[in-house]
């Protein structure tokens, strides 16, 4: 062990408390961080429900009859450049430039929205087609792994316009910092996540 | 066209009055019993004006002592609930041989032991462990309060959430009749229409919730928050059986979340994952909700482990034998924990090597935990013993413990486990160690902790009659079940022809009733001591000669627990203080900085549950109004950025005063 248990010699005085006031910094990243990886477990689960079931058509639509690639090559890139675009509202706060920030998050969530929006287009598409979450296993492992994917980028959408708001009324405050910082890891992690969805599920299903 | 049925449904969704089982005499006898015992508590509440003292001393309050009592308090209530479905079935399963069908029709029944299962696991034990983790995990590591105060109040009433969902189910339709993980295909709504899985999803989703912020929060808390000094391994060895816990519970539920998503999106939206047609697969849910509900057994069970180290080298006057090797057991059953989820259904058909691999990780996780009971017994050999209650159901709990662990390797024997799959030898095997282990724990850690909670002891001759019954109880009740289940009787039966095996049900349905005694003298002790409390009380804080932080401090503890945050040289931080001469300081104190209370977590949690109820039943409309209620109070919080205040010197030098004086007038 490092630290030995008896540093003093016996006799000298030993301190048993600190008298300033500790405090413990970080917790909140560590305690988000903790919190992405619980989220990211719920997307295991999604994952391997699909790897199991994914190729249940019951005779239906199959992934390659489905999947339009050019699409989700535009829809990936959308999601890609907003993960770029938030970096850039992160160095805008490093240097405290309020206003900066401001802009590279509203154009985050230009292309968030953009991503959201062409994905609601091909669910729309392909419901239209008759290819529909109850039509086998296959579609609805689909839907349900995309859409959850789909609904965290909106709910992080809404924290972005409210972020936006609060750093409008407050400034670069440290709470608000802190906030930033959090929803950029949240934001990254979504980027993360659809390059495992891109992949695994387009890429390797239209392969098959 | 609207019809006016069209509009009844609109409005309330498939809510009927049907819905309240008004022809079902137990139930009206325990909804009568339940409306007048709530009814004169709530005008006992009123009577002598404590509502707003509740609410703003207690409801809204983000100290990790007070959050972890409403914890421990939801769980007894709890406890009395899921024991009388325990009774309700004991009853009917002695008397239900031959042409006598019992008291309990079959769809009555199959909710019960639901229920039964449920409640115990969710809302009796998880809230129970959790909030003895609350309360003393950041007094043992000399901290003012949890990483993430608000947070931890909100867990808190999600779960009460929860509870809340799973009680009306009780009065307002049905519950499930499932079996407590609620199988697919029969879980589907193509074989379970009714509301009563709905019930049991929505009030697992909103706990859970509670339960994995919960445990998110406690990780940062170990992490970050301990005193100067504390090494890991410096930690007390309940901080690291929480900690371990704590993982588990992040690692864990997230898993079951998801896949209560993806049975509720088969019963709510028509989806393929669980069915038996268009590609859906069962054992997909099986093989994920064990993933889930094998850790989830450790989760409970880890804890009770810390209760007993601490209790035993505290009561056996030494140091604990082993602790590193006890550190590495517990993070190694952490580990394998999720090594072992196949075990609860070898039957699945998965083959001979997939089995083998299952059944010999399942074997190993008895290596760790046979350490720690030598680790225990080590530590007891040539200690000075002090057998008060505490060490008592420690002791009564290495025995039970050691039983249970046999016949749970006996089950990880593929072959042997086809033979007792479902059968009542499981029964037998995983009370044996949730009672034996986890229940024991539990009422262990009560006795230990209760005089730092609250500043008096337990009363002892009630604490006794509890023991006695409940062990005495607990080992009628169930021996009887590993006889009858090497006899081939399957579980979850509510009426036998063979009348040969009617006398062992007799004497597990005595067991019950001792241990319903034992439960009763719980609460009269409870209730003895609070009114012996001054003879009873605890002056030094110390009662129990104990060894860690937590005893360092007043009982109750102040607000802010440690006047000064305590620096750490040794394991057993306390003995090591009191053996070199500690002197506590007198003076020099300074504004303490701690969080403010707030009710955002309380009514977030009313509007997840009303959520909760409206899609059970149905009520769109109600569902989409109380998800917006949601969202625009959590956003509304976060715009309140002034959290935090200080306690200004002045009140801890009156607070640290009065303790001195307590110490002076005890020495």
């Amino acid at each position: 062990m490092t630290h030995p248990s008896t540093p003093t010699a016996d006799g000298e005085a030993l301190a048993f408390y600190v008298a300033e006031d500790a405090h413990a910094e970080g917790s909140t990243m560590l305690g988000f961080w903790i919190y992405l990886m619980s989220d990211c477990l719920i997307f295991a689960v999604l994952f391997a429900t699909f790897g199991v079931l994914g190729r249940n058509y019951a005779a239906g639509p199959s992934a390659a009859e489905l999947f339009e690639l050019p699409t989700v090559a535009l829809n990936t890139a959308m999601l890609l450049l907003s993960s770029i675009t938030f970096g850039f509202a992160m160095l805008a706060m490093e240097k405290e430039k309020l206003r900066t920030t401001l802009v590279w998050m509203a154009i985050t969530g230009l292309f968030g929205m953009a991503f959201v929006g062409l994905e609601l287009n091909e669910f729309a598409h392909l419901i239209h087609d008759g290819a529909t979450p109850q039509r086998s296993a296959f579609l609805s492992s689909f839907f349900t792994l995309v859409g959850t994917h789909g609904l965290h980028v909106s709910v992080g959408l809404i924290w972005i316009v409210t972020l936006m708001v609060q750093l409008g009324l407050y400034g670069l405050n440290p709470a608000n910092k802190r906030r930033l910082m959090c929803l950029s890891m949240f934001w990254h992690f979504l980027d993360v996540v659809w390059i495992g969805v891109f992949s695994f599920v387009y890429l390797v299903s239209v392969l098959q | 066209m609207f019809s006016n049925l069209d509009l009844q449904k609109l409005v309330f969704g498939r809510l009927t009055l049907e819905a309240i089982p008004y022809h079902e005499p137990i139930l009206l006898i325990t909804f009568a019993m339940v409306a007048i015992g709530g009814g004169a508590l709530l005008g006992v509440i009123t009577y002598y004006k404590a509502w707003a003292y509740l609410w703003t001393d207690w409801f809204t309050s983000v100290d990790h002592k007070k959050i972890g009592i409403m914890y421990v308090v939801l769980a007894i209530v709890m406890l009395v609930r899921g024991f009388s479905d325990a009774l309700l079935m004991r009853a009917q399963q002695a008397i239900s041989f031959g042409d006598n069908q019992g008291y309990l029709p079959p769809h009555h029944y199959d909710q019960v032991f639901t229920a039964h299962g449920v409640i115990m696991i969710f809302f009796m034990a998880m809230p129970f462990v959790t909030g003895l983790m609350n309360f003393v995990v950041p007094l043992q590591i000399g901290a003012r309060d949890v990483a993430f105060p608000f947070l931890n109040n909100f867990s808190f009433w999600m779960t009460v959430g929860g509870a809340i969902t799973i009680m009306l189910s009780l009065f307002v339709g049905e519950f499930a009749r499932t079996g407590w993980l609620a199988y697919p295909p029969l879980s589907e709504g193509t074989f379970s229409p009714g509301v009563g899985v709905d019930y049991y999803i929505w009030a697992l989703q909103i706990a859970g919730i509670g339960t994995t912020l919960s445990g998110i929060n406690l990780i940062a808390t170990i992490v970050k928050m301990r005193a100067p000094g504390m090494t890991m391994m410096k930690m007390p060895i309940f901080v690291w059986t929480s900690l371990c816990t704590n993982v588990l519970i992040v690692a864990a539920f997230p898993i079951l979340t998801a896949v209560l998503v993806l049975l509720s999106l088969d019963r709510y939206v028509g989806t393929h994952f669980f069915s038996n047609d268009l590609g859906g697969n069962p054992m997909m849910y099986i093989n994920l909700i064990w993933i889930w509900g094998h850790p989830e057994v450790y989760i409970l069970i880890l804890p009770a482990f810390g209760i007993f180290s601490e209790v035993t080298s505290t009561f056996s006057g030494k140091r604990l034998f082993g602790y590193a090797s006890m550190v590495y057991a517990t993070v190694v059953i952490t580990i394998l924990s999720y090594l072992v989820w196949l075990h609860h259904f070898f039957t699945m058909g998965s083959g001979a090597s997939v089995n083998s691999f299952f059944g010999i990780t399942t074997m190993i996780i008895s290596i760790p935990t046979g350490a720690k009971i030598f680790n225990w017994l080590f530590t007891m050999y040539r200690g000075r013993i002090r057998y008060e209650l505490p060490m008592m159901w420690t002791v009564a709990f290495i025995i039970t413990f050691v039983i249970g662990g046999m016949t749970g390797v006996m089950l990880a024997v593929p072959p042997a486990d086809f033979m007792l799959h479902n059968g009542l030898f499981l029964i037998a095997h995983f009370h044996n160690v949730i009672i034996g282990g986890v229940v024991f724990g539990l009422m262990a850690g009560v006795s230990y902790w209760f005089p730092k909670a609250f500043g008096f002891r337990l009363n002892e001759f009630w604490g006794h009659m509890s023991f006695w019954f409940w062990v005495v109880g607990f080992y009628f009740a169930f021996m009887p079940l590993y006889v009858l289940g090497f006899m081939g009787v399957t579980r979850r039966l509510s009426h036998f022809d063979d009348p040969s095996l009617q006398i062992w049900f007799v004497i597990a349905a005595f067991g019950a009733l001792l241990i319903a005694v034992g439960i009763a003298s719980f609460i009269i002790q409870i209730v003895v001591s609070f009114r012996n409390r001054e003879a009873l009380a605890d002056l030094t804080g110390d009662p129990w000669h104990g060894r860690t932080l937590e005893w360092s401090t007043a009982s109750p503890p102040p607000d802010y627990n440690f006047a000064f945050t305590p620096m750490v040289h040794d394991l057993d931080t306390w003995a090591d203080m009191k053996k070199r001469g500690y002197v506590r300081p007198l003076e020099g104190y300074k504004p303490i900085h701690m969080p403010k209370n707030t009710g955002a977590g309380a009514i977030l949690s009313a509007f997840a549950t009303i959520f909760g109820f409206a899609m059970i039943w149905y009520i769109w409309w109600l569902a989409a109004l109380a998800l917006f209620a949601i969202l625009v109070t959590a956003i509304g919080h976060t715009f309140n950025y002034r959290r935090d205040f200080y306690i200004p010197a002045e009140e801890v030098v009156a607070t640290e005063g009065r303790r001195s004086q307590l110490l002076a007038e005890h020495a």
